[in-house]
């Protein structure tokens, strides 16, 4: 294997560094004895337990977490089906102009999705609470979810469905034991992409909610507009631990998947033959 | 003991088993198949051969129900099945990618139909078990699709289309993904299936070695017309037109105007020296343009000019040494070339012909065909 050149290594360390050298900052100062933020006086757990007796925060979490499952489910059914009507729907009147629209959402700036969805809310007379920001979230994520979906299934192999309608399976016999087994892991990322994107947002959430529900990250912006605590610190640090150890496990599992697929292949190769 | 040949077409009080009649098919303005009519009979192993873009696809796609004809009709076992959808129809299909479930054991692909008809347990997995071992795959029952190799993937695919036992299996180019040898054994375990089965097979292939192999009859089909329909030996022997001629096989074409000579005789004048005569039962009027086909291992290489009614002389021009064969391209003074090809019976101490050889090439009047078109 070729060493790295000296040009590598530095571009390399600046890159980490910019990207991760605030979060390490961040988690160091979890560990912070001092109530002053920016002062280091010795190690200490301390702030952590606080956490666990802070029931603002826990509410705020456990809200948060029920709009991110909720949401992200709901938002990845929706996704699904409009990725397959697009894709494999054939020819109707306005396709063009269909698959336009769901992108629209990702480029729209948050403030006027926010925007509109508090309108319209008002508009219909809905209380504003944990019910408006999950049809919120759900609004933004689906197109997300339909992204990855119907990117997965043009390259999904169509004779795969003949075959099972030629069998005898129904259309949607076809789509439960075929179609969505082999789709499963584009849905299930579409999921875990909305997930975050509900668990992370700030600006939908607080224009779609009521007095009744604060999110997590509606907590922490309003939490650190009266400085930020150490308390913040040690939550910030439990998110980025859960977020890491996610994107870790998953890779891992894909990364194993693929290897053990190809081992299996070559395996097979020296069958051929017989 | 008298051995009855099968050619169910031949005989007028046999009904057919599907019966294609007028069915043409647009997909917008394109016409992929053309006021086609064809009937397919039971136990028959079809061919449906042609180049790509042909419309053979599109044809094996509306027996299985994946495409309607735009107008006609088509009908399985008497019944029309114009608009019955794919999993209702007694038809199965073998696809080209094979379309294996990779999720899905080999056994499980294979029980996959049988499944969806809810056939009892213990009559599915003995129909499992009778397929397994028909496509000789009982050790591979619990591997998944990836896990074996492309020929056993054939066999998976042929199996799990033969489980439901359809009244017509369907074939799309069954054999394009494997290798040259591999192909050739493929070809004779397909037929013995076939045989061992009794179900009818259409096969869709533009591999015209392929198709003569394995066909009772051979359709050669060209822009969604049919050309010709019959046995591989009549489509060899005596195709319909140059098409045919030239799409199967080698085949040597001399053009010019006819002159009859005497009963089913006419000499062609193709702008050599001499005219040539060919016997032909057909009737050609005096001075139509006609085409005479020849294929190239029915003329004979000469030093003399030998006796007989068909002698051009010319010179070789290019010598194709192909192991068990010879081809000698030999080019006439008018300039045409003429392929003539010898058996290597003996092993080769020297050549009898070499580059720029004065020669003769010869056939008898019965060798080739004549075509009006």
């Amino acid at each position: 294997m070729n060493r790295l050149s000296p040009f590598n290594v530095i571009s390399l360390t600046f890159g980490f560094a910019f990207l991760y050298l605030p979060m390490l900052i961040l988690v160091i100062y979890s560990f912070n004895k001092s109530k002053l933020v920016t002062v280091w006086a010795g190690f200490s757990t301390k702030w952590y337990g606080e956490l666990l007796s802070n029931d603002a925060f826990l509410d705020a979490a456990w809200v948060t977490l029920k709009v991110a499952v909720i949401s992200s489910s709901i938002a990845t059914v929706l996704g699904t089906m409009a990725a397959y009507t697009l894709v494999r729907g054939g020819r109707f009147f306005g396709r063009t102009l269909f698959s336009g629209m769901i992108y629209a959402p990702l480029v729209m700036p948050e403030v006027i999705t926010g925007l509109s969805l508090l309108l319209l809310f008002i508009g219909v007379g809905m209380d504003r609470g944990v019910m408006t920001i999950v049809l919120a979230h759900t609004t933004f994520s689906m197109c997300f979810v339909s992204v990855v979906v119907s990117s997965r299934l043009a390259t999904f192999d169509r004779s795969l469905e003949e075959a099972a309608l030629d069998l005898g399976a129904s259309p949607f016999e076809a789509f439960r034991l075929i179609t969505l087994p082999i789709i499963a892991p584009a849905v299930v990322s579409g999921w875990l992409l909305a997930f975050t994107l509900s668990l992370d947002d700030l600006v939908i959430a607080s224009f779609a909610t009521g007095p009744s529900a604060t999110t997590l990250p509606m907590k922490i912006w309003s939490s650190v507009r009266l400085g930020v605590s150490p308390e913040i610190n040690a939550l910030s640090s439990i998110l980025i631990g859960l977020v890491a150890s996610g994107v870790i496990i998953a890779s891992l599992i894909s990364k194993r998947h693929s290897v053990r697929i190809q081992q299996e292949e070559r395996a097979a190769g020296r069958f051929e033959n017989n | 003991m008298v051995e009855t040949v099968f050619a169910p077409w031949d005989d007028p009080n046999t009904a057919p088993l599907i019966s294609f009649k007028n069915v043409t098919k647009r997909f917008g303005d394109f016409v992929a198949i053309d006021d086609l009519s064809l009937d397919i009979f039971e136990r028959e192993f079809f061919a449906l051969l042609g180049p790509s873009g042909c419309g053979k696809t599109t044809m094996m796609r509306m027996l299985a129900g994946f495409e309607n004809p735009t107008s006609g009709s088509m009908s399985l076992s008497g019944r029309d099945i114009a608009g019955i959808p794919p999993n209702k129809r007694a038809v199965n299909m073998m696809f080209q990618s094979y379309a294996l479930f990779p999720h899905l054991s080999v056994w499980e692909n294979i029980a996959f139909g049988l499944r969806r008809d809810g056939v009892a347990k213990d009559v599915l997995n003995a129909r499992v078990e009778e397929m397994l071992k028909l496509t000789r795959l009982e050790k591979f029952g619990r591997r998944k699709p990836h896990q074996i190799s492309g020929g056993q993937r054939q066999r998976v695919a042929l199996a799990r289309s033969l489980a439901k036992a359809p009244k017509l299996l369907l074939l799309d180019e069954p054999l394009g993904a494997l290798d040259k040898k591999l192909r050739q054994d493929t070809q004779f375990e397909l037929m013995d299936i076939q045989e061992q089965t009794g179900t009818t097979f259409v096969i869709v292939t533009h591999d015209q070695e392929e198709a003569m192999t394995v066909a009772s009859r051979v359709a050669v089909m060209d822009e969604g017309r049919i050309i010709q329909v019959a046995t591989p030996e009549k489509i060899y022997e005596a195709p319909n037109s140059v098409y045919v001629a030239d799409f199967i096989g080698d085949v040597n074409i001399l053009t010019g105007p006819v002159k009859a000579i005497g009963a089913d005789t006419y000499s062609l004048n193709f702008g050599g020296k001499e005219p040539v005569t060919a016997a032909c039962d057909r009737t050609f009027t005096e001075g139509e343009t006609t085409h005479l086909a020849i294929r190239p291992e029915k003329i004979g290489i000469h030093a003399e000019r030998p006796d007989g009614p068909n002698a051009v002389q010319g010179k070789v021009l290019d010598i194709a040494y192909l192991g068990n064969l010879s081809t000698y391209h030999v080019q006439l003074p008018s300039g045409q070339i003429i392929k003539a090809q010898t058996a290597n019976t003996r092993r080769i101490s020297r050549r009898a012909f070499t580059w720029e050889d004065p020669v003769w090439v010869s056939w008898s009047a019965t060798a080739g065909v004549l075509l009006d078109q």
